[in-house]
């Protein structure tokens, strides 16, 4: 059945006043304008030209659409792509295009497309604005921890703000990762919960409760509050291996994208279409296909160097991607920058055990790239320093064996500029 | 001199928001490059803190796990006991107001600190003050540069028996406008650096080593942090430049619309 049967039609779902219509126009012109400048994709530019001309513009292009909203600190890029494409098997889709995940980038996502569909990655400070605005049918609620602590505060400050957005957020399905204590406290308030196994590779954020402060006590994957009655709640969706169990059926995932984080944004994702009926092995097919959004885990050549490119912004994304590396002698280039989308204050390179690296050599680089260095220096690992990220990878190749691969693993804006290095 | 160094990190889980958890790393690791044995204790959540330990760190933390650090704290008294006994104590940010005489919780009233250095903590108004901070301070009456990054809402005032660690050169630090950084008392030494502060102040590690060895310590080889500190002080220095340009004007037009909202 296509999705559009199950909606209004999209002309239907779009009666946009004058105002929001020229303000819509005038944010596409100014996003064409912007793509032909060559000043990037121009999605950020042109939301932003279309909220200035109309502040409610979230609500008005969100009005008659069905919204599902991706937050949380890591893989938001990633299960966003996989919902699209598992709503994608039932008809169009709008989405914003990788990391534009605050205002601008989901006014434009839709303003470019009128599809009823609309699947926005957001980011964990706008979260609860844009639950306001959209009204959206499903929230993906991946994890929460320690991330720019300049920029968007403390993780107990930002689930108590979820927590309040969610309490009396009517109509909405929350699709919450059950692993992870901060999520379950901040989504267990929503009318409609499906509880999925999303995986906790991070857990100290969540040592204390985030609701009376006591000791987690974890068992295996099970936790539990020693001080109040918060505790791991009863899954719906979890996964087996390589298969998901959702709604009394076991679903096999065959997926492109590397590691057990994949595969567990993949049964968030298959929550969320399961809300909408989606066939789910359809839906787990189109999700294998998914080969890395916006470079993420992308196979690449660097200068005639063999590499791989791995995103990590804070400490439990480097956690994973350290697991990812691990079981391998090659060399590493680590790349840290700190401007503002990246958190200003790289001091979590502290909580990340940089000491599993000891016995590789490692290239530090990125503008932050000397924090890493000390880090590296009191963690007894081999490196040495270059700034310039091309140099990194040709140094880090010399100690390269043969037909083997570099692994490149980057925070932001640090792996953007390593993208714009691929295969020159 | 002990022959060996046991350095307690107090409840890492509640009181490591900020990667403070690196100050105890860079201890550990100045003394074994010294042939000294560290011992580091983590203490975990369901745990007392332990008695006898040389070297006390508390980190910064969310409001929260704060005030039940705090309250843990005065119930034991083992912090207290420790300091009686001549241990070293470093705590930063949050570690610091708890140390102190009184600190807002997360519902902004005052709560009782330890009382174990004469500093109070107030609310302070409008954002957060966050950025690069550097400052000026003493060792052994040689004057030393700091290099940190502040990140906290409360305003520290001092007594008359705790002195400051030191004095701002750019940046915020204790109070707006006031000038000071941290505080020292006896062999309390508290401030509100990250960065972790330890990493980026191999001169404050070492002094912190030898005020808990009680004996001078070799130099060790420091040339990726100076060339680290370079980068950070440069850094603050813009920092100082863009507050006394942009930061004056969106504070004036933040005080307008405050204004206008009042009316």
């Amino acid at each position: 059945m296509s999705l559009q049967r199950l909606l209004p039609k999209k002309a239907e779902a779009q009666k946009l006043s004058a105002r929001s219509y020229f303000a819509r126009a005038a944010g596409l012109g100014a996003s064409e304008l912007s793509r032909k400048l060559g000043r990037g994709e121009g999605s950020v530019i042109g939301g932003r030209v279309t909220l200035a001309l109309d502040p409610n513009a979230l609500a008005t292009l969100g009005r008659g659409r069905s919204v599902v909203l991706v937050s949380g600190t890591n893989g938001k890029t990633t299960t966003t792509s996989m919902v699209s494409a598992a709503l994608g098997t039932m008809g169009e889709v709008s989405t914003n295009s990788a990391g534009a995940n605050m205002f601008g980038g989901m006014v434009h996502a839709m303003s470019a497309s009128k599809a009823v569909a609309t699947v926005l990655e957001t980011d964990e400070a706008h979260l609860p604005k844009t639950v306001e605005a959209t009204k959206p049918r499903v929230i993906v609620l991946l994890n929460l921890s320690r991330d720019q602590l300049d920029r968007v505060g403390e993780v107990r400050t930002e689930a108590v703000k979820w927590r309040n957005c969610l309490t009396g957020a009517d109509g909405v399905t929350v699709v919450a990762n059950g692993d992870d204590p901060m999520i379950v406290w901040a989504a267990q308030v929503a009318s409609k919960v499906v509880w999925v196994s999303g995986g906790s590779g991070w857990r100290l954020d969540a040592a204390s409760c985030p609701s009376c402060a006591r000791k987690v006590i974890w068992n295996g994957d099970d936790w539990a509050c020693s001080g109040c009655d918060l505790k791991r709640p009863s899954i719906d969706v979890d996964l087996d291996d390589d298969r998901v169990l959702i709604a009394g059926q076991t679903i096999p995932l065959r997926l492109s994208l590397p590691g057990i984080i994949n595969r567990r944004n993949a049964a968030m994702a298959l929550a969320a279409a399961n809300v909408f009926g989606a066939d789910l092995i359809g839906a787990a097919k189109a999700i294998g296909e998914l080969t890395g959004v916006g470079g993420r885990f992308a196979s690449v050549e660097i200068s005639k160097v063999p590499s791989r490119l791995l995103l990590a912004k804070n400490p439990a994304g480097w956690t994973e991607s350290l697991t990812l590396t691990k079981g391998s002698n090659e060399p590493l280039v680590v790349a840290i920058n700190a401007r503002i989308q990246d958190g200003q204050d790289p001091s979590w390179l502290w909580d990340v055990p940089f000491e599993q690296m000891k016995g590789r050599f490692v290239v530090a680089t990125g503008e932050r790239g000397r924090d890493l260095a000390v880090r590296l220096h009191y963690a007894d690992v081999d490196h040495v320093f270059e700034p310039d990220s091309r140099k990194a990878v040709l140094r880090a190749a010399q100690e390269l064996t043969d037909n083997s691969r570099l692994d490149v693993v980057a925070n932001y804006s640090a792996f953007q500029d390593f993208r714009r290095l691929v295969d020159k | 001199m002990s022959s060996s160094i046991s350095i307690c990190v107090i409840y890492p889980d509640l009181l490591g928001t900020y990667g403070d958890g690196g100050n105890a790393i860079v201890l550990a690791q100045r003394l074994r490059w010294r042939g000294i044995k560290a011992e580091t204790k983590l203490v975990d959540l369901g745990e007392d803190v332990p008695a006898g330990c040389d070297i006390y760190l508390l980190g910064g933390g969310e409001d929260q796990p704060q005030v039940s650090v705090t309250e843990r704290l005065a119930e034991t008294r083992v912090l207290h006991k420790a300091v009686d006994a001549g241990a070293v104590v470093f705590g930063v940010c949050a570690g610091m107001q708890i140390l102190g005489k009184q600190f807002p919780g997360a519902d902004y009233k005052l709560r009782p600190g330890l009382g174990l250095i004469d500093i109070e903590t107030q609310r302070g108004d409008g954002p957060r003050r966050v950025g690069e901070l550097a400052t000026r301070g003493e060792i052994n009456g040689a004057a030393v540069d700091y290099t940190g990054y502040e990140n906290h809402q409360g305003i520290t005032f001092l007594g008359s028996e705790a002195r400051p660690l030191a004095q701002v050169v750019s940046g915020i630090g204790n109070e707006d406008g006031k000038g000071t950084e941290g505080a020292v008392q006896g062999r309390i030494i508290t401030t509100y650096m990250h960065g972790p502060a330890l990493v980026r102040n191999a001169n404050l590690a070492d002094q912190l080593l030898e005020m808990a060895t009680g004996s001078a310590l070799e130099p060790v080889n420091d040339v990726e942090v100076d060339e680290l500190r370079r980068e950070r002080f440069a850094a603050a220095h813009g920092r100082k430049h863009a507050d006394s340009t942009q930061g004056a004007g969106i504070g004036v037009i933040g005080d307008l619309r405050r204004r206008v909202k009042r009316r």
